[in-house]
């Protein structure tokens, strides 16, 4: 049943929400492109090539959307359990230098695989423990989480300034990097394995660290809807005081779900540290940290949606930098204000096109009874008609009740495919031509937000 | 009771009176829930109006119409003859109406006075505002007898003043109609009469009062008509006087109702749950429980009466384990539990310890969960669920269909989510999950809040049933009729300390009711006037010290005296 907390389905909130926001952000940016006298489609167009023109920009864009992935994971898990975590800028910085660290150590006594698995390990050991700390005086000193771990951010950065100024600096290099790592401890770009099956891919940071993305991504899922402590983890952040109730002690909710975020922050390291620079370098995290937070916000906190907004982000990026360089009026720092336009509008904003939406919805739906009426009663608007749209309703809810595509069952079911709804609609704009004047749908009903070959149908019969 | 008198003369006068309140045909519907079909009531200036209906039966929906939350799809509203439009509850204002809510629309750190003009200011400076408000307080006070200290500060005030000072605010805005939400849920038998002689002053100043009620007692005991609704629609409408609670009972749930389950004598057993000077001070130093003792055996059940907030909410959450004792003992199926020696609810749960919370949208479920993951919220550790980190969801869904099949609850879908359940169904459910697993001890908070009557009269079967079935069970309920209707002994708390004791067989209303509200603390051996004559040997009897224990215990009761 549509009652009033939650009128639309699921489906519409979880998809058409976010591509409302997204289609806003465009046109504020669109309009911001016309402002300095460029075409905005151009650019709309070059960002899409070289987002996903090319092996070369698909490369990049999944490269960085393997560490969207993994912060915006963070940031979900924490999320589920009632915590804020916005560390996760530090934690992947303490996560790539475990990472580092295993390389410059063990790089020359270990092989490939053992390397990678160790730098894998040390990188979510690293950022766990980074994010233990914040999680230990929450649970024990309640110290809110969200300034610990605002401050370990900063205490990250100054920490890796000073380990590669004062130990990994190379003697007498003026740079501020450590040592190349030895080939071992390089994670498999994906470039070079497709070449050795015979596809031509031109050369990109993108490595199987991306696989182990999309593998976390099914992990997490798992962990938090088919285990225990996933169970325990979300009851405490939905329901603190159930929680309690059944035996959930929070504290530990709190240190276990700060330790997997961190964990999973840490993998970033990883992906830069082992699978792109291969030294250990500064500022690598470079804010995917804090696009974790939008990430997370925009796929909902689900593994799934966190894939697709990390492709998504990723494109950003990836496009946002071949649009500086293809059109030159539009400037990096351009392209940084439409990246803000969409985490603002995907993120603080994630909740203003809501009511819009549930009013289009609620649109369709009147369209949608008005249908019903005139299956069930083709005849009775010539008997009454001085309350035609009462009379509709009613016999439309009287018909809908035992009619199938009912949108609580809608809601039971994860994903349904939106296309049916679509054919309903055609059906429903069918049925209102064939009705006679005297049976117009409910009076808020017309106004149309649908294809052109519809909206010129309509001004003949109105 | 009251007599109808001041109605039927008004109607049958012949001149045709406008009623106060007419409303006609009103409809509205919440999507496809049906809240309210075409309903019509008059109500007559000056009398007081009753509305009666099960959960959801489409009162509270109609008053929100009335009050401007909510406007109708259709129908009409007249007042005091004339058709009004309400669109917000400031329309209602102005034409007249005032509404006090279930829960108080009070500030707390306010004052009175403060509270009664808020909204109301009359001015940009609060000072003439104050002196307007103080006049006018006292001219209320003056024709209505609702006297309530001006400058003091509302979370001061017991309950059944912060309601008269809701009253009042609806009475400074100039209102003739007044509507009350469930009243008396929060109110002593005292207090809810004193709210009664209330009503009756305003009535007879011309006030006119709707009340809304599930409870039969009081429509019986102070309305002049009645209108019985079910399912969004008027069923019935009544003159008081003209007709009973069966009546009433029977059309409101549209079959016949017991109004207490049968039951056979207790079988006490071992005694399970012994509690010996136990004790909670909270954070800032209250003491919330003050030297508790009691002892529930297996097989029969220990209601515990008192007004909400004296202490049987904290009580509940020491016995389940959330919270430790500050001061004394919980022997419980053999284990002591202390302070030193806390024992967490999951402990709890093994040992064989079952809760059902009183607060099951906080505590008893996770409203975010579909069902089946709330029917396993305390056991998603039970091997039944699979073994290793992860939970066999299949088993898990299953387990939760059983429960709903055996408890009736509908409908009958482990996947739909917990919030969309009615009230009754979610606590059907939760009684299931603790009922599931025989505990050796139950502990119910409010089994029956916000449920509809025919889901009650299904839980208190099942919390009888688990007694026979030799579980020891604990009844916290603020609704004396429940206490009564199942308890096999019945204590009563007041502010954190058992002031009396009783039989089930042996209590009685009245004498529960002044133990709730601690009427007669400086003096227990002088039993108050018009005491039945059953309890007044016992109360005599009983130590003669100032707040000593009263009532007998059953014999083999070993309970320490009070310091």
């Amino acid at each position: 049943m549509n009652a009033t907390p939650a009128p639309m389905p699921r489906w519409l909130e979880i998809f058409g929400l976010p591509l409302v926001n997204l289609l806003m952000a465009m046109i504020v940016s669109g309009l911001i492109v016309l402002a300095i006298g460029e075409n905005p489609f151009a650019a709309i167009g070059a960002m899409a090539a070289g987002a996903f023109g090319d092996l070369y920009g698909i490369g990049y864009t999944l490269y960085y959307a393997t560490n969207f992935i993994f912060t915006g994971l963070a940031v979900a898990i924490a999320f589920h359990a009632g915590l804020f975590n916005i560390g996760g800028e530090g934690q992947a910085y303490i996560g790539g230098l475990g990472a580092g660290l295993m390389a410059l150590l063990f790089d020359h006594s270990l092989t490939m695989w053992p390397m990678l698995a160790l730098g894998l390990v040390a990188s979510a050991v690293f950022g766990a423990a980074w994010a233990f700390v914040p999680a230990y005086l929450q649970a024990k000193r309640g110290s809110h989480i969200v300034i610990t771990t605002i401050m370990f951010n900063f205490l990250a950065a100054a920490l890796m300034v000073y380990l590669l100024v004062n130990v990994f600096r190379v003697p007498g290099s003026m740079e501020v990097v450590s040592r190349d790592f030895e080939a071992s401890a390089g994670v498999p770009y994906v470039h070079a394995l497709l070449t050795a099956i015979g596809i031509e891919m031109p050369q990109t940071p993108l490595n199987l660290a991306f696989l182990w993305a999309l593998i976390c991504c099914g992990l997490v899922w798992v962990y938090l809807w088919r285990s225990r402590g996933g169970y325990e983890l979300r009851t405490a952040g939905l329901a603190p005081k159930a929680a309690q109730y059944a035996g959930i002690s929070p504290n530990r909710v709190t240190i276990e779900a700060m330790l997997i975020s961190g964990a999973l922050a840490g993998f970033l390291g990883f992906n830069e540290i082992m699978g792109n620079h291969r030294q250990i370098v500064l500022d690598f995290v470079a804010g995917a940290g804090f696009t974790g937070i939008a990430v997370a916000l925009m796929g909902r906190n689900h593994p799934f949606g966190i894939i697709l907004a990390s492709v998504l982000f990723g494109a950003l990026f990836q496009g946002g930098s071949e649009v500086a360089f293809e059109i030159p009026t539009i400037t990096r720092d351009m392209i940084v204000v439409m990246q803000g336009l969409v985490i603002l509008f995907s993120g603080a904003l994630a909740y203003v096109n809501r009511p819009l939406l549930e009013k289009l919805w609620k649109l369709y739906q009147a369209r949608k009874n008005a249908k019903a009426a005139a299956v069930v009663a083709p005849v009775s608007p010539a008997a009454a008609p001085d309350a035609p749209v009462a009379l509709a309703e009613e016999t439309a809810t009287l018909a809908a009740t035992p009619a199938a595509p009912e949108p609580e069952a809608l809601e039971t079911t994860p994903m349904p495919k939106p296309a049916p709804v679509e054919e309903v609609l055609e059906v429903v704009e069918a049925e209102i031509v064939t009705m006679g004047p005297g049976a117009e749908p409910p009076p808020a009903a017309p106004r149309r937000k649908r294809g052109p070959k519809k909206s010129k149908r309509k001004p003949g019969e109105v | 009771m009251t007599a109808p008198a001041p109605s039927t003369s008004t109607e049958t006068a012949g001149g045709e009176p406008a009623p106060a309140v007419e409303l006609i045909d009103i409809d509205k519907s919440f999507g496809a829930v049906h809240a309210n079909r075409d309903v019509s009531i008059r109500i007559a200036k000056g009398t007081i109006h009753g509305i009666v209906g099960e959960n959801g039966a489409g009162k509270s929906t109609l008053m929100s119409i009335l009050y401007g939350f909510y406007e109708a799809d259709r129908g009409a509203i007249r007042v005091n003859g004339r058709p009004v439009r309400i669109r917000s509850s400031k329309d209602a204002i102005a034409a007249g109406i005032g509404m006090v809510h279930q829960h108080f629309m009070l500030v707390d750190t306010f004052s009175v006075i403060e509270n009664v003009m808020l909204g109301a200011e009359s001015g940009m400076l609060i000072q003439g505002g104050i002196k307007k408000a103080r006049a006018e307080m006292q001219r209320l006070e003056r024709d209505y007898g609702l006297s309530v200290d001006p400058d003091a500060v509302i979370g001061d005030l017991p309950v059944g003043e912060q309601q008269r000072v809701e009253i009042l605010k609806a009475l400074y805005r100039n209102c003739e109609i007044l509507i009350l939400d469930e009243p008396t849920g929060v109110l002593t038998p005292q207090e809810t009469d004193q709210l009664f002689q209330i009503l009756k002053a305003l009535k007879e100043r011309g006030v006119t009062v709707i009340l809304i009620t599930h409870k039969l007692r009081e429509i019986m005991a102070i309305t002049d008509t009645v209108t019985v609704m079910r399912h969004g629609a008027v069923v019935a409408e009544r003159k008081t006087a003209e007709t009973d609670r069966e009546e009433l009972a029977v059309l409101m749930v549209g079959r016949k109702v017991r109004m207490a389950p049968d039951r056979a004598r207790a079988r006490p057993g071992e005694v399970a749950l012994g509690v010996a000077h136990l004790g909670l001070t909270d954070a800032f130093g209250v003491k919330r429980l003050d030297d508790i003792n009691f002892s529930i055996r297996a097989g029969e059940i220990l209601g515990v009466a008192g007004v909400s907030g004296n202490g049987q909410s904290e009580l509940l959450e020491v016995l389940s384990g959330i919270r430790p004792p500050t001061t004394g003992v919980m022997h419980m199926l053999g284990r002591d539990v202390t302070a030193d020696k806390p024992c967490s609810p999951k402990r709890m749960r093994r040992l064989g310890v079952a809760h059902v919370p009183e607060d099951r949208h906080r505590l008893g479920l996770v409203t975010g969960f579909p069902a089946w993951e709330s029917a396993i919220l305390g056991y998603q550790r039970d091997r039944a669920y699979g073994f290793g980190p992860i939970i066999n969801t299949a088993a898990a869904a299953r387990d939760c269909g059983k429960m709903m099949e055996a408890f009736d609850v509908r409908p009958q879908e482990p996947n739909l989510g917990s919030a969309k359940f009615s009230g009754g169904n979610q606590q059907k459910l939760i009684l299931a999950r603790e009922m599931a697993r025989m505990p050796k001890i139950l502990l119910v908070g409010q089994p029956t809040r916000g449920v509809d009557i025919g889901a009650i009269e299904f839980i208190h079967r099942q919390i009888v049933a688990m007694r026979d079935e030799g579980t020891a069970v604990l009844l916290v309920s603020v609704e004396l009729d429940e206490i009564l209707a199942l308890s096999d002994r019945i204590i009563v708390m007041f502010q954190g300390r058992i002031v009396g004791e009783t039989t089930g067989d042996r209590a009685d209303e009245r004498q529960l009711g002044l133990w709730m509200a601690n009427a007669h603390a400086d003096g227990p051996e002088a039993p108050p006037p018009g005491l039945p004559p059953l309890l007044a040997p016992e109360l005599s009897s009983r130590s003669g010290k100032p707040g000593g224990r009263p009532g007998a215990l059953p014999p083999g009761m070993k309970i320490r005296p009070r310091k």
